[in-house]
């Protein structure tokens, strides 16, 4: 089946998927319930720039994480001079450009999760004594459930193949940053490497396919309960 | 006096207000249909914000534009019925009922009121005759159903006041009989303060201790 170095690189293209859309999920489901229930001045700017790294080419994207990770850049800087660390030539990079590059789409899944929850809901809870943050818990989060997980799928695919930024910002190092996408692309590069493209490739559909069916599959469960008002 | 209401909001192009003030028992708003009833309660429960005026029940001031009072929905103790029963549909019966609860409990330490908890929850089920429905989803109950679970849950969230939405709209006739009977028991056995908005005659003359014509 998969020779030693491939199985590395599914190792590592779970670990920096998974990692970027739990990372991302908090940040993700605020987005989404602030464009769905809020209602402040510059809104259209933030969904704007929510939405920048679906459309802006990925090479740019990288370019400008690195920019603001690079050891004098912005947050780079911090990172080092307090905590020592770098994510540059890292995991935890690719996994951050994978996170950016996901949140887009975990943040429009979920926002129309959110939108569906009828606010009529909402208000009922509210005369009957349970304060707003009682009313997101109990019933804007639950009540959003399917959509949250879906977002969630989409985001772990998304990050799983996630190719221009991470090479981009973390460029390509075997077993740190050489995910799915990174290998195919470098095994295609080399001679003689047809039968890794074949066998990489297969576990990305693969992958992907897991995820849509699961996400359909709980989707569905979750769904049927949750009707009519 | 159990409300004294005064209020004014304008919504897009229409003008709601509405005076009056109840006496024990059930007051009944009468108006027809498209007049703003809901818009009304709404204000009454603290989910929408009058222009002006004041709103108070039972001797409490919930909103006071000129004094800049504005209790928040959830501190008003409004069991508000709303026009469609809006369970929460990802929770069984039982659970809905209970939503309300832990501010029943609490209202109880601080007022002394009779027993809440386990006794109040039983005598509601008793009086809405709620026990077959207790393990069910919401999905499944019928409309005379839901709306008899969404007066209960709101009976036991503790509240000070109940505000009924069109309660007997969208039933047919046994089940209007029905509905009405219960509304009468609770009016008459749980005496609390009532605020009823209907677009039908016969139902605001039958349910109304006094009906106010907005």
């Amino acid at each position: 089946m998969l020779s030693a170095a491939e199985w590395e690189v599914v190792r590592l293209s779970l670990l920096v998927g998974g990692t970027a859309c739990l990372a991302a999920l908090p940040l993700a489901f605020a987005l989404a319930w602030l464009l769905a229930r809020g209602r402040f001045p510059g809104k259209l700017l933030l969904d704007g720039l929510v939405h920048l790294p679906l459309v802006v080419p990925p090479v740019v994207t990288g370019w400008v994480l690195l920019l603001f990770f690079a050891p004098n850049g912005p947050i780079g800087g911090c990172l080092e001079r307090w905590f020592g660390v770098t994510v540059l030539f890292r995991w935890t990079g690719a996994a951050i450009a994978a996170g950016v590059m996901a949140l887009p789409l975990m943040v429009r899944a979920m926002r129309l999760s959110v939108e569906a929850v009828d606010p009529r809901l909402e208000s009922a809870a509210r005369t009957l004594g349970a304060s707003r943050a009682r009313v997101f818990r109990t019933i804007t989060l639950p009540l959003s459930l399917p959509g949250l997980t879906a977002g969630m799928v989409l985001g772990f695919a998304r990050s799983v193949g996630e190719f221009g930024a991470t090479i981009t910002f973390v460029s390509n190092v075997p077993g740190e940053t050489e995910t799915l996408p990174l290998a195919i692309y470098a095994a295609l590069q080399r001679p003689g490497a047809e039968e890794t493209v074949w066998r990489l490739a297969a576990v990305s559909v693969a992958l992907s396919l897991i995820a849509l069916t699961a996400s359909e599959w709980l989707g569905r469960r979750w769904g049927r309960r949750l009707h009519v008002l | 006096m159990s409300f004294d209401v005064d209020i004014a909001k304008r919504l897009g192009t229409t003008e709601i207000s509405a005076r009056f003030s109840g006496g024990e028992g059930a007051t009944v708003l009468f108006a027809p249909s498209g007049a703003g009833k809901t818009s009304v309660l709404n204000m009454v429960a603290g989910l929408l914000r009058p222009d002006r005026g004041h709103v108070r029940v039972g001797g409490d001031t919930l909103f006071d534009a000129a004094r800049r009072i504005d209790v928040p929905a959830e501190r008003r103790r409004a069991g508000y019925v709303f026009q469609e029963p809006r369970l929460f549909p990802h929770l069984r019966v039982q659970a809905n009922l209970r939503y309300g609860g832990r501010r029943a409990t609490k209202a109880h330490e601080t007022a002394q009121q009779e027993p809440g908890g386990a006794q109040a929850e039983a005598d509601i089920v008793r009086l809405l005759e709620l026990a077959p429905l207790l393990d069910r989803w919401p999905r499944t109950l019928s409309g005379g159903e839901a709306r008899r679970v969404a007066i209960g849950r709101a009976l036991l969230s503790g509240p000070a006041f109940l505000l009924l939405d069109e309660p007997l709209a969208s039933l047919d006739r046994a089940r209007r009989e029905e509905a009405m009977r219960i509304i009468e028991r609770v009016r008459d056995e749980v005496r609390l303060p009532m605020l009823i908005v209907t677009h039908d005659p016969q139902e605001a003359e039958r349910l109304g201790t006094q009906v106010v014509e907005l």
